[in-house]
């Protein structure tokens, strides 16, 4: 049985289905990836999840517990670290993770020293008594990361965990991911349009197109399906068949440039080299995730996500509002 | 017993933002003192009102009206909490929405309480005596007045979406409320379509009571003021819940 199992859960919103009849579950211990391009359907589903809204039609169970008839058990047993960010920020890290504590009814007694533990995790003991104000974007992420697991939950829904940061801050939030799903020993559900985020991340994904999943699958299992590719550039001699390789899945000639398509291309080199001995240069292409997302959608993701604008873009919003 | 530490969670968080903003402080006993000493003594050298100077005869009235802006204008920070998204936080922890409006209107009626204090400080000043009896009345007639008005600026901010909205929906509310509340005139003698308008008016009671309290001139007895006052409180504490149970995230 799955700590997660979502069944025919269906959002409409006016005319438009964001969430289409999906059915799937999430093993206990996983880092389990949505993919898709913004407007995918994938934070209306996290949120269908974390209780906040209602699904239009079906249902899921987090934790054993199903989300329409017990939401408040659904919500005491996970974590969420929204996409925006949530803390308030005229109060210091450490309030927002005082007030936090209360709210979820963390026992009294644990108050402080889970407060420190999180911290610790998260690198922000130095900076707990400044107020949020003046916390970086990525600082800021951390933080809420802290928070989302301070009454240790079972499940963490992390919804677009980097958006926005520069690439540096970035590598440093996948880094307390990774750390805290080994230490709090959490299933970790994250909404990413990062294809790179979730290669890093997740140890299964699931491509989410206008509601519906697309695929579903480990990464690396993904990604093999496409194969690798092996370029040949500057190609005299072309041989008249191909016959003699037999593993080669696509073959394509564009004056003298030759692809080949590959299951492991490593392996396939040898061979290859010996059938068109004269060329200039070889290349190898891994396939990402991004290829995966091609294959699977038609079209590329869009990497950026101005429409939703930047993390930090919102921050400075905040800033001026207040 | 997690519900009450999520009213206290609510109402520290109100609590430490308030005490971090003092442009807030500053800003809500501004108004009052420019009534009471350009307004109120002002006409105050040539009006006396039922024994008394006209400025002190207001002063009940410009606590009052303290306490309705002060708790009515609280509402807006639910539409802040909504667009920094601190609201979210909020309602996504494992609390009921009652609970929420609890922590949240306890939070308004602090802030009240300390600007009204403030101007009860100054009370002496305008002509007033206290008494250990008349401090203790006074603040019960500012908590339930507070309780309800905290109310009510909650119920309008759960519905707006922008600041700019609610301080439009405010304004409407508001001044009618505060000027057909005798706060700045007695209500006994008006022209009849004035007179029903003023009973309306549950500021009219709160009004009533703090002026009854403090000079000893009253209209209605201090227990029917009470009454209506509770009854109006009770009544927006009940929408607010609602109010609060169907707001979206």
């Amino acid at each position: 049985m799955g700590i997660i199992e979502v069944k025919e859960i269906t959002k409409v919103y006016e005319k438009i289905t964001a969430v289409d009849h999906l059915n799937f579950e999430i093993e206990e211990g996983e880092v389990f990836g949505l993919l898709g391009p913004n407007g995918a359907g994938k934070t209306t589903l996290l949120h269908m999840l974390a209780t906040l809204i209602k699904p239009t039609y079906g249902t899921a169970t987090v934790n054993g517990y199903d989300i329409i008839r017990e939401p408040g058990k659904v919500r005491r047993s996970i974590g969420i670290v929204f996409q925006e960010p949530s803390s308030d920020d005229i109060l210091t890290g450490y309030e927002n993770l005082m007030l936090h504590a209360m709210m979820y009814g963390v026992p009294r007694a644990e108050w402080k020293s889970r407060i420190r533990e999180v911290l610790r995790l998260v690198e922000l003991e130095s900076r707990a008594h400044d107020r949020v104000r003046n916390y970086s974007g990525g600082m800021r992420r951390r933080l809420e990361l802290a928070r989302g697991l301070l009454h240790k939950p079972n499940v963490l829904f992390l919804d677009e965990p980097t958006l926005g940061l520069d690439p540096q801050s970035r590598e440093h939030v996948w880094e307390y991911i990774r750390e805290l799903v080994e230490v709090e020993n959490v299933t970790v559900v994250i909404t990413s349009h990062y294809m790179e985020e979730a290669d890093h991340l997740c140890d299964r994904v699931a491509i989410i197109d206008y509601g519906k999943i697309k695929v579903m699958d480990k990464p690396s299992a993904l990604k093999s399906e496409i194969g690798e590719k092996i370029i040949l550039m500057g190609v005299k001699e072309v041989p008249n068949t191909t016959d003699s390789l037999p593993f080669l899945t696509g073959y394509t000639k564009e004056n003298d440039r030759i692809e080949l398509c590959v299951d492991d291309a490593s392996m396939r080199l040898k061979r290859i080299l010996e059938t068109f001995p004269t060329f200039e240069k070889v290349e190898i292409v891994h396939p990402t995730l991004n290829d995966v997302f091609l294959k699977y959608t038609g079209r590329s993701i869009r990497e950026g996500g101005t429409a939703e604008g930047g993390y930090m873009q919102r921050i400075m919003r905040q800033v001026k509002k207040r | 017993m997690s519900e009450v530490n999520g009213i206290a969670a609510l109402w520290l968080r109100e609590f430490k933002v308030f005490t971090r903003e003092h442009s807030r402080v500053v800003s809500s006993i501004f108004t009052p003192l420019l009534w009471l000493v350009v307004f109120g003594g002002g006409l105050g050298s040539s009006i006396i009102i039922k024994g008394v100077n006209y400025q002190t005869f207001i002063y009940p009235g410009v606590v009052s009206m303290s306490v309705l802006f002060t708790s009515v204008f609280f509402g807006v920070y639910i539409v802040w909490d909504r667009k920094i998204d601190f609201l979210k936080e909020v309602l996504v922890a494992p609390l009921r929405r009652s609970t929420i409006f609890i922590g949240k209107v306890l939070g308004g009626m602090t802030d009240s309480l300390i600007q009204g204090s403030i101007l009860l400080l100054l009370g002496p000043l305008f002509g007033v005596h206290y008494t250990i009896i008349v401090i203790l009345k006074a603040y019960l007639v500012i908590l339930i007045m507070a309780a309800g008005l905290v109310s009510l600026g909650l119920i309008i901010g759960s519905q707006m979406e922008s600041p700019e909205g609610f301080g439009m929906v405010v304004s409407f509310v508001i001044y009618p409320l505060f000027f057909l509340s005798g706060a700045l005139f007695p209500t006994e003698d008006l022209p009849s379509w004035l007179s029903s308008l003023v009973l309306l008016d549950p500021l009219t009671y709160g009004v009533d009571a703090l002026r009854g309290t403090m000079l000893g001139t009253q209209r209605f007895p201090f227990l029917v003021d009470l009454a209506v006052l509770s009854s109006f409180t009770a009544f927006m504490i009940g929408i607010g819940t609602q109010a609060f149970k169907r707001m979206k995230v």
